[in-house]
C-alpha cells in the first residue's frame, strides 16, 4: 500500500468530506425521524448460528450459473444452526468488497462465498487481509499457497466430466457428425467443457467435429439465438452450452428441431424432443460438506479444510440430467459405462498424445493428465475435432 | 448557487429536502406493498448509507467515480450538446492508463501515476473530442454517435484484454497484465476511500470555475444559449465545441484512471460498470451545475450503498434499489418545476407543505 | 436434413436473422420517431422495453394466450408512457433526464414483477410459414414469419402516410417544429405531446413482447441488450422518417447475426469487433452522409429544447 500524503490539501479535504457529509446526513436524517436505528447484529447471538453469506453477480434466478449456487445456498439455509444472507446483482467493483464488509460487519458473517471467478482478484483478497477471522471460499480460484491469505479457500467442480458423457451421448445421436457448443468466452473454463464434450463423441467416432462459437458474454440472449440458428443452418444437429443462462439455447434448438444438450440445470422441459442429457451442478452437497467441516471446528486457518476443494461426479458435485427420450440404448450404455469409470476414478480423459486443432501437441505421449491436475484448470487451446479459435 | 434573495434560498433547499421525503414516501409504500416493513427499510437505508462514518465511506466510494464520470455530460450539456459517451471514454481512458503504467512500469511510482492519468485524460478526451469536432466539421448528431462509440470502445476494450493486452495468467477472466502494486493510487490516509474520491472533488470545482468564472467558459455559455449568433459575435463555436469536448471526455478518462489504478490494478470487463450512465443521470439532476454533481453523486451513492441491506435484512429482491433509484429521481425531477411557483403569493412555509402533500 | 450451406450460410444467416432481429428495433423506433416528431425524446424506451417483455410473458404464461400478452405489453407501455409525457412537459424538466430516469424505472419494476416468470415457459406467438416452396431446411426456417414483424413492416409505410397526408400527422408536425404557430391554430401542445408519447411508447411495449414471445423468446433480464436504446438513437439516424426507421432496423437485425454466423463457417478472430460492426457502420454512414452546412432534414424544430 503506497499511501501517499497531501498535507496541504488535505485538510480542505476532510473540511468538504466534512460539510458534504454533514449536508447529506442532515437532509436523509430529517427523512428517517421516525425510525429508531434498529440492530440487526445482535440476532439470535445467543446460541451462535453459523451465518453465511453468498455474493452472486447476477440475478438468483437466471435459470444458470447464479441460480445453481442460490439452490445451494437455500439449501444449507435449511440446515439447524445456520442463517444464510444473500445478495444478488453485485457487480465485479469495489462494490463487492462493500458488500463483503457490510455482511462482515453488520450481520456477524463468518463464512463467506462470493461466486463469481471476478470477485477473486483483488476484492477477496484485499477483504480477506482485512479480517483474517473470517473464511471467505472461493468458486473457481487458483489459490496460491504462501501467495494468499490462508483464510481463503478456493471449490470447483470438474463439470466437464458430465460434459463428457454428454458428449458420449451426442456422438451417438448425431446424424450429420457435427455438433455445436454455444461459448461465451475463450477461457479455460469453457475450453475444458467445450474440450471434454468433443473428446466425448469422439471417444464414439473419431470423425465427430464440434464447431464452438464464442458469443462474447455470458448473457446475450439474442446472439446465443443466432449462434444456435446458425449452427442448425450449417446442418449441426446436436447443441450444447456454456453461457450463464442456457434458457435460450434450448429453446432455439427445440424450435428448429434439433438436438440439446443441458448446463448449469436440468433444462429438460424447455426442449421436450430433443433434451438428450445435460450437465448440471450440485452445490448444496458441496455447501454442506463445507457446513460440516466448519461445524467440526475445522477452519481453513487451523488446516481443518483444505485450501483447494475439487470435486467431480464421485464427490456428488455434480449430476447428470436424466436421459431424454430421443436417446438410444447403444448411447445410455456407453454413457453409463463412462460415468462408471468417472465413479471409479478410473478414466483419464486426457491422456497423451493429444495435439490441439491447429496440430500442435498439447499433451506428449506417455503424459496423462488426471481430473485433478492443476495443468488443465489453465487450458489454453481447443482439441483436435473441434472447429474454432481461442484467440479473440 | 449565489441567491440575492432569500426566498430562493429557502425554495433551493425546502424543495430537494421535500422531494427527497416524498420519494421516500413514495418508496415506503412501494415497500408495504412488497411485504416489507417501511420503517425497517427506512432505518437500513440510513443506517447503509449514512448512519455511521463506515457506512458513509462506502457511500463516498461509489459517489467517487460518478463524480468524474457526470462532468463528461454537464460540460458539454453547457454548450448545448448532449452527450451520452460516459462510458465509452471511462473504458479508453483505462486501457490508456494501464497502457501507459505497463509502459513505464520501471520509473518511480509518481512519474508512473502521472504518466497513467495523463494518458487516461488524453485518451478519453480524444475519444470524446473526436465526438465534438465530428459533430462540428460533419454536423453528426453527438448524442447518437456517443452512445455509438460506447460500444465500439467495450468492443475495443474486450478483444484488446482478450487478445494483444492479455495477460496468460489471467485465466477465466481475460486481463491486462497488472500494474506493480507500488505504482497503484491508494487510499485517502485513515480512510478506505481512494484518491478518485479527490481527483472527483477537485475535477468538480475546477469545472465549475472554469464555467462560471472565467472567459472561457462565458464564451462556452454563450454559444450554448444560441449557436447562431454566438458565431456572428465571432466566437470560434468550433474550438469552442471541440475543447470543452475534449475536458468532458478527459474528466471520465481519468475516472477509467481510478478505476484502474486504484481498485482493479488491471483493464478488464470490470472497467464497463455502468459507471458512464449513472453520470449521466447525475449531470442531469445536477442540471449541469459541477458542485451540485458532487452532492447528487454522494446521494446516488448511498442509495447503492443501501441496496445490500435491503435485500438482507428485508428479503427485497435486488432489483428494489434500482426502483428506488428511479423514484428518487422522478419526483427529484418533478420538483425542479416548483421553482417560482410558492413565492408569488404565498409564504415560505405553506410551500413547503403543499410540496410535501402533493 | 444433412445438408450444410458452407458460405452460403452467411447471407442466409443474414436474412434471417434480419427477419428474426429486428421487430424489436422497428417497434422502438417508430414508437420514437412519432414521439420526436411532437417534439419531445423519450430516452426511456429501453424500460418501456423490458416492461413489455415482462409483462407480455407473464400474461402469456398466465392466461395461456401470446396474443393477450401483446396487448396487456403495450397497455403496460402506456403507463410508463403518461409518466413519462406528463413528467417532460413540467416547466424546466428535460426530457432526456426523464427518460433516463425511466429506464432505471422502468427497468427495476420489470425485474422486480419480473422475478417469478424467469422459470415458466409460455406459451409463444405463432410464424407464419412462408418456405414451404423450398425444400430446404435452413430457407423453411428462415422464412418463418412472426405476423408481429409484418404488423411494424405495416406500420412504416402507414406512420410515413399519416404524417405527410393527414390532419392529425399535421397537428403533430406542427407541435413538433413549431409549437407557438400550432398554438396559433389552437392545438393543445400538451395533449397533442402527451398522445404521440403514449402511442409511441405503445409500440415499445409490443417490441418487448416480440421479444419475449417470439424471439429470442424467452422472458431474463438481460433480455433487451439494450437495444431499446439503439433504436432511439436510429431514429436519429433514420431523419425522423417512419421509412427509413423499417430500413434501419432492418439493417440493425441483420447485422447482429453478422458475428455468429461468420464464426459458424469459421472466421473466428476479431469476433468482438464483428460484433460491434452495426455500431461501426452506422457511425460511418453518419460521418459520411452528415453535412455542417444544413441542420438534419426533418429534424422537429422543438426537439431538445
Amino acid at each position: 500500500m503506497s499511501q501517499r500524503i497531501y498535507l496541504s490539501r488535505r485538510q480542505v479535504v476532510r473540511g468538504l468530506l466534512a460539510t458534504t457529509a454533514f449536508g447529506v446526513t442532515a437532509k436523509l436524517g430529517t427523512g428517517c425521524t421516525p425510525t429508531p436505528e434498529t440492530q440487526a447484529t445482535t440476532a439470535g447471538s445467543g446460541d451462535n448460528p453459523l451465518v453465511i453469506g453468498f455474493i452472486y453477480v447476477g440475478p438468483k434466478d437466471d435459470y444458470g450459473y447464479n441460480q445453481a449456487h442460490a439452490e445451494g445456498a437455500a439449501g444449507i439455509a435449511q440446515l439447524p444452526g445456520v442463517r444464510v444472507v444473500d445478495e444478488a446483482n453485485v457487480p465485479e467493483t469495489t462494490a463487492v468488497e462493500e458488500s463483503m464488509r457490510n455482511m462482515i460487519e453488520e450481520d456477524g458473517v463468518t463464512v463467506l462465498f462470493p461466486t463469481s471467478f471476478g470477485y477473486y482478484d483483488p476484492h477477496i483478497l484485499k477483504i480477506a487481509q482485512e479480517y483474517p477471522e473470517v473464511q471467505f471460499f472461493h468458486c473457481g480460484g487458483l489459490y496460491q499457497e504462501g501467495v494468499h491469505p490462508d483464510n481463503v479457500g478456493s471449490y470447483f467442480g470438474y463439470i466437464d466430466e458430465a460434459q463428457y458423457i454428454a458428449g458420449v451421448v451426442a456422438g451417438h445421436t448425431s446424424q450429420t457428425g457435427r455438433l455445436g457448443f454455444v461459448a461465451a468466452k475463450p477461457i479455460p473454463q469453457v475450453l475444458r467443457n467445450i474440450n471434454s464434450f468433443t473428446l466425448g463423441a469422439r471417444s464414439v467416432d473419431p470423425e465427430m467435429t464440434t464447431q464452438v462459437i464464442f458469443t462474447g458474454d455470458w448473457a446475450l440472449p439474442v446472439r446465443e439465438a443466432e449462434a444456435t440458428n446458425s449452427m442448425a443452418d450449417q446442418g449441426i444437429d446436436v447443441v450444447t452450452c456454456h453461457v450463464d443462462s442456457p434458457k435460450v439455447v434450448m429453446e432455439t434448438a427445440q424450435k428448429r428441431g434439433i438436438f440439446c444438450s443441458g448446463y448449469h440445470a436440468n433444462q429438460a422441459e424447455l426442449a421436450p424432443q430433443g433434451y438428450l442429457t445435460g450437465a448440471e451442478w450440485d452445490w448444496t452437497q458441496v455447501y454442506t460438506n463445507y457446513v460440516e467441516m466448519i461445524r467440526a471446528g475445522k477452519t481453513l486457518q487451523n488446516g481443518g479444510i483444505p485450501h483447494l476443494v475439487r470435486g467431480g461426479l464421485q464427490d456428488g458435485f455434480l449430476k447428470l440430467s436424466p436421459y431424454g427420450n430421443a436417446v438410444s440404448a447403444d448411447a445410455k450404455q456407453s454413457a453409463d459405462a463412462a460415468k462408471a469409470e468417472f465413479m471409479d476414478g478410473d478414466m483419464i480423459v486426457y491422456r497423451g498424445e493429444m495435439k490441439d486443432n491447429t496440430g500442435k501437441v498439447v499433451i506428449p505421449a506417455g503424459k496423462n493428465f488426471q481430473q485433478q491436475d492443476q495443468e488443465l484448470e489453465k487450458m489454453n487451446w481447443l482439441v483436435t475435432g473441434v472447429v474454432g479459435n481461442v484467440s479473440s | 448557487m449565489i441567491n440575492r434573495y432569500n426566498s430562493r434560498n429557502i425554495e433551493a433547499i425546502c424543495i430537494p429536502l421535500a422531494a427527497l421525503l416524498f420519494s421516500l414516501l413514495l418508496f415506503g409504500i412501494f415497500c408495504a406493498f412488497a411485504g416489507a416493513d417501511p420503517f425497517g427499510v427506512y432505518a437500513s437505508i440510513y443506517r447503509s448509507a449514512f448512519g455511521s462514518w463506515r457506512a458513509f465511506q462506502n457511500t463516498l466510494l461509489r459517489a467517487a467515480p460518478l463524480m468524474l464520470s457526470s462532468l463528461c455530460t454537464a460540460l458539454p450539456a453547457r454548450l448545448g450538446l448532449i452527450i451520452i459517451g460516459n462510458e465509452g471514454a471511462i473504458v479508453v481512458g483505462g486501457l490508456g492508463a494501464v497502457a501507459a503504467g505497463l509502459t513505464l512500469s520501471t520509473a518511480p511510482p509518481t512519474i508512473v501515476q502521472v504518466a497513467m492519468a495523463i494518458a487516461a485524460i488524453l485518451c478519453g478526451g480524444l475519444w470524446i473530442g473526436a465526438v465534438g469536432a465530428l459533430r462540428h466539421y460533419r454536423g453528426v448528431n453527438e448524442t447518437i454517435s456517443s452512445l455509438l462509440l460506447n460500444y465500439i470502445a467495450i468492443a475495443l476494450l474486450n478483444h484488446l484484454v482478450g487478445g494483444p493486452m492479455r495477460d496468460p495468467s489471467s485465466l477465466n477472466k481475460p486481463s491486462s497484465y497488472p500494474i506493480a502494486q507500488i505504482n497503484m493510487l491508494g487510499d485517502i490516509p485513515g480512510t478506505r476511500v481512494h484518491y478518485g474520491l479527490i481527483y472527483g472533488l477537485v475535477a468538480c470545482v475546477i469545472a465549475y470555475f472554469l464555467i462560471q468564472r472565467t472567459t472561457f467558459g462565458f464564451a462556452a455559455r454563450v454559444a450554448g444559449g444560441n449557436i447562431r449568433a454566438a458565431r456572428i459575435a465571432g466566437l470560434p463555436v468550433g474550438k469552442l465545441t471541440m475543447m470543452i469536448c475534449f475536458l468532458a471526455g478527459s474528466c471520465a478518462g481519468l475516472a477509467g484512471m481510478v478505476e484502474v489504478a486504484a481498485v482493479h490494478g488491471r483493464a478488464n470487463e470490470s472497467l464497463n460498470a455502468n459507471y458512464g450512465y449513472s453520470g449521466i443521470l447525475v449531470a442531469f439532476i445536477a442540471r449541469h451545475n459541477p458542485l451540485a454533481a458532487t452532492l447528487v453523486a454522494i446521494l446516488l451513492g448511498g442509495i447503492l450503498a443501501s441496496g445490500g441491506s435491503l435485500q438482507r435484512s428485508h428479503d427485497l429482491p435486488d432489483a428494489t434499489v434500482l426502483v428506488f433509484q428511479g423514484l428518487v429521481f422522478l419526483v427529484v425531477l418533478f420538483s425542479e418545476s416548483l421553482y417560482g411557483r410558492f413565492f408569488k403569493e404565498g409564504s415560505g412555509v405553506r410551500g413547503q407543505r403543499s410540496a410535501v402533500t402533493i | 436434413m444433412d445438408q450444410a450451406l458452407g458460405w452460403w450460410g452467411v447471407p442466409l444467416a443474414i436474412a434471417a436473422g434480419t427477419l428474426r432481429g429486428s421487430a424489436p428495433f422497428l417497434f422502438v423506433s417508430l414508437g420514437e420517431c412519432l414521439t420526436e416528431k411532437s417534439g419531445k425524446i423519450n430516452l426511456g424506451l429501453e424500460g418501456t422495453l423490458l416492461i413489455g417483455a415482462m409483462s407480455a410473458y407473464a400474461i402469456a404464461y398466465l392466461t395461456g394466450s401470446p396474443w393477450l400478452g401483446v396487448i396487456t405489453a403495450g397497455v403496460a407501455g402506456m403507463m410508463l408512457g403518461v409518466i413519462h409525457g406528463w413528467l417532460s412537459q413540467q416547466p424546466r424538466v428535460n426530457d432526456v433526464a426523464v427518460g433516463i430516469a425511466m429506464i432505471i424505472f422502468g427497468s427495476g419494476i420489470a425485474f422486480f414483477l419480473g422475478k417469478p416468470f424467469i422459470q415458466p415457459s409460455a406459451p409463444p406467438l405463432p410464424a407464419l410459414q412462408f418456405g414451404a416452396w423450398s425444400n430446404l431446411p435452413q430457407v423453411q426456417s428462415a422464412l418463418q414469419i412472426s405476423p408481429l414483424f409484418l404488423l411494424g413492416v405495416a406500420i412504416a409505410p402507414l406512420m410515413q402516410w399519416f404524417f405527410r397526408s393527414t390532419r392529425w400527422g399535421l397537428y403533430i408536425r406542427a407541435v413538433g417544429d413549431s409549437p407557438d404557430a400550432a398554438k396559433a391554430m389552437g392545438i393543445s401542445i400538451f395533449k397533442v405531446r402527451m398522445l404521440c408519447i403514449v402511442a409511441g411508447s405503445f409500440l415499445a411495449g409490443i417490441g418487448g413482447a416480440y421479444l419475449s414471445l417470439y424471439y429470442p423468446g424467452s422472458w431474463n433480464e438481460r433480455i433487451s441488450g439494450g437495444q431499446g436504446l439503439m433504436a432511439v438513437a436510429l431514429v436519429i439516424f433514420a431523419r425522423w422518417r417512419p421509412m427509413q426507421c423499417l430500413y434501419a432496423s432492418l439493417l440493425f437485425g441483420g447485422a447482429q447475426a453478422i458475428g455468429p454466423a461468420l464464426q459458424s463457417v469459421g472466421i473466428d478472430s476479431y469476433y468482438y469487433l464483428f460484433n460491434a460492426s452495426p455500431y461501426i457502420l452506422t457511425l460511418l454512414i453518419m460521418i459520411l452522409t452528415c453535412s455542417p452546412k444544413r441542420t438534419l432534414n426533418g429534424a422537429p424544430g422543438a426537439l431538445g429544447q
